[in-house]
């Protein structure tokens, strides 16, 4: 499969997050400095060349855990708290709506288009910040150099990799029942109609090319129509590939406005089919987990020398679930402590990551002292 | 065409192409399914009266360790005259089955597979391609687990999404496979104690994903939508279709009657005729139906015999193979 999904998986998941932060911060009346801090932070945190170069390296898709416990951290690079319940919200939420993005692109290729349309707006939130916009320009400059000359074929395997991460996912948006792009089932409802892609033709057409038998004659085309069940039209004009432009498709646009409110409802039935996908490979992930978390750490160690902060308490979704939940629970360095007593099922799954790698031995570098010390550093941090 | 009751399975399908196979096994009146999901095979048994269906799920293998998590790229039944195999192909190599999965039969390691399997039932070989471009040849002798590698085709610069075999049955004509790449490129060979190139036909960079042989003629389903239709070893083009406002996903031919089905991420499934016209070298394409699987990309499609008189198709995130019979 494909290795060069994380890059893109990242910037979009990254992307949608900071559309929902931006809305329900306003929407919740948070002072606009906090807001833009927040919204600085995270894209700071994003962008930083150290995490940004270990996304670009060609590898395989990171486990869900891992992707769920990178945007985890990146929400809480910023001052803003998020409990249990908003974190969990938000995750589906960025998720819904990127497996929309990667289901509805007319061709494979136009992710890259999506990809820009989520830069274009991170780029106008941080275009007073001069040195985080520089943080952006660079990346614009990293994709197209790595993106642009792959082929359809391996742009359609990097979209073929991305839906197998996103197998499954059926989570009920509100917006999406609302703008009737989703059923009650939790699909995605795939027109029969509008413009065909670029470089496609409307269906309908047959063509045959006849030659005479025997004399040199140049032969004949004949076409026949049929119908093709749908209302298609013709291709729109193809959007921009360059650092700016008119991107044409609106995927990756932030659908979210003051006047809607963002909801989730979660049908019972998805959580579990969530919950079994999530152990694959536990000893490559726990050590995926770990480097790119040790280069988190660097961006967030540079962020904040002296390590005294006040966090920002967010409930980012006003929902009767929230009441179930209680006071808001600090989700701080503890995911990946193994002694964490909150999740009984991670708990044990960590605790024989640990122990598969002091009994079974690794032959190259030991992880296990290299674990330690990284989880140690985490603890003091907190 | 009729809606048959559809056969529900263990996990939903991956977008992959050609994500379904089919095997008829007359004798016991069964028709065995396999689909894809990650690193995970599921089969299904289905008796023909329709009462009686039985799972089985297969798990990707690295030699002969149990379980790994590499993800399967395709499942597929190679045809040979003497046996059926089962071919898994992973990340992590090619591992080959008894046809009803129960017993691993051969397993080969590859640095860096992605890859789908065909056979040629005249000589007991089959064929692997990898993301490289290269086209693996294996000899399977008629029982036992003596599966040499015997030859390795390199034509392809780009990676081998598809290739096909002569399915007519007949031995009149000379191509006997074709295999397809990421570029559109079109390879032609014939087979024999070295396999031999007859032709190449340029895809000018619309990625082929599907593509089938039949009575010396390759129909050949694209990433644009379009299906074309040319001569084998010519490469004359007979016809363009514009099938499918998406990708197309899955091509099958149903051999004794010209029947030629096509699967694309649109959500349709359509049913062609191809019909020969020697005289005037010339093959004519009629569309015939087609059918919605609502909300849903389709990525198998295969009639379940060579007649054409019944399809199953398969969709992205779908836990189920829905039939079609003809009415």
């Amino acid at each position: 499969m494909s290795m060069r999904t994380l890059p893109l998986l990242f910037i979009n998941l990254g992307g949608e997050m900071l559309y929902i932060l931006d809305q329900r911060l306003q929407a919740q009346n948070v002072p606009t400095e906090k807001t833009s801090k927040v919204m600085n932070d995270i894209i700071c945190t994003l962008f930083s060349k150290p995490f940004m170069e270990e996304l670009f390296k060609p590898q395989d898709m990171y486990s869900k855990r891992t992707q769920r416990a990178v945007l985890i951290r990146l929400a809480h690079s910023s001052i803003m708290r998020l409990n249990q319940a908003s974190m969990d919200k938000l995750y589906d939420l960025m998720t819904m709506a990127f497996k929309y993005q990667v289901l509805l692109c007319p061709r494979p290729r136009d992710l890259l288009l999506v990809t820009f349309n989520h830069m274009d707006a991170i780029r106008a939130f941080v275009s007073d910040t001069p040195a985080i916009l520089n943080q952006v320009e660079e990346t614009y400059q990293q994709l197209i150099k790595v993106y642009t000359p792959l082929s359809d074929g391996e742009f359609q395997l990097l979209r073929q990799t991305l839906l197998m991460c996103f197998q499954d996912l059926q989570i009920r948006v509100s917006a999406f029942l609302k703008d009737k792009v989703q059923t009650c089932s939790g699909r995605f409802v795939l027109p029969l109609g509008g413009p065909v892609p670029c470089g496609s033709e409307v269906p309908g057409l047959i063509r045959l090319f006849v030659r005479c038998p025997g004399e040199a004659c140049r032969g004949q085309e004949v076409c026949h129509l049929f119908p093709s069940g749908g209302a298609y039209c013709g291709a729109l004009p193809e959007g921009s590939f360059h650092m700016s432009g008119d991107r044409v498709i609106t995927l990756g646009t932030n659908m979210y406005s003051e006047s809607r409110p963002v909801q989730t409802q979660v049908s019972e039935s998805q959580n579990f089919g969530q919950h079994t996908k999530m152990s694959i490979a536990p000893n490559l992930l726990a050590k995926e987990e770990l480097t790119l978390l040790s280069h988190l750490l660097g961006s967030l160690e540079n962020q904040d020398p002296d390590k005294t902060r006040t966090f920002y308490r967010v409930n980012l979704f006003t929902v009767d679930m929230e009441e179930e939940y209680g006071n808001c629970v600090e989700l701080s360095f503890q995911v990946l402590n193994i002694q964490a007593a909150k999740d009984q099922q991670a708990e044990e799954e960590l605790a024989r990551i640990v122990g598969e790698f002091t009994e079974k031995g690794e032959p190259s570098s030991s992880p296990r002292s290299k674990g330690d010390d990284l989880l140690t550093l985490m603890d003091e941090l907190q | 065409m009729n809606g048959e009751k559809s056969i529900q399975i263990k996990s939903s399908a991956s977008a992959l192409y050609n994500n379904l196979s089919v095997l008829r096994i007359a004798p016991r009146c069964l028709t065995y399914f396999t689909v894809v999901h990650a690193n995970v095979v599921n089969m299904v048994s289905a008796s023909w009266d329709g009462l009686n269906f039985s799972h089985r799920q297969l798990q990707s293998k690295e030699g002969n360790i149990a379980a790994s998590s590499s993800l399967i790229m395709q499942a597929s039944w190679c045809v040979l005259p003497s046996r059926e195999l089962l071919v898994l192909t992973s990340q992590k190599g090619i591992q080959m089955y008894e046809s009803d999965g129960s017993i691993m039969v051969y397993w080969h390691a590859l640095d860096n597979p992605e890859t789908p399997t065909v056979t040629l039932p005249k000589t007991q070989t089959f064929i692997e391609r990898i993301s490289s471009g290269s086209v693996l040849v294996f000899d399977i002798p008629s029982k036992g687990s003596n599966v040499m590698l015997s030859e390795v085709l390199e034509e392809h610069r780009d990676a081998v999404t598809d290739m096909a075999s002569e399915c007519s049955g007949s031995l009149e004509y000379m191509a006997d496979l074709v295999t397809a790449d990421d570029s559109g490129l079109l390879c032609v060979w014939k087979s024999g104690e070295d396999f031999q190139l007859l032709h190449k036909i340029p895809g000018f960079d619309v990625s082929c994903s599907s593509v089938k042989l039949w009575k010396g003629t390759v129909a050949a389903g694209y990433g644009t939508g379009q299906i074309r239709i040319y001569e084998a070893v010519t490469g004359i083009v007979h016809a363009e279709v514009n099938a499918h406002a998406r990708w197309i996903y899955s091509l099958d031919i149903a051999p004794f009657s010209g029947l030629l089905l096509s699967g694309a991420e649109d959500s349709l499934v359509r049913v062609w005729h191809l019909t020969m016209n020697p005289d005037a070298n010339s093959v004519e394409v009629e569309h015939l139906y087609s059918e919605c699987i609502t909300d849903t990309q389709i990525c198998g499609a295969k009639f379940c015999d060579g007649d054409g008189y019944a399809f199953a198709v398969t969709g992205y995130d779908l836990s189920e193979i829905i039939r079609y019979t003809q009415a």
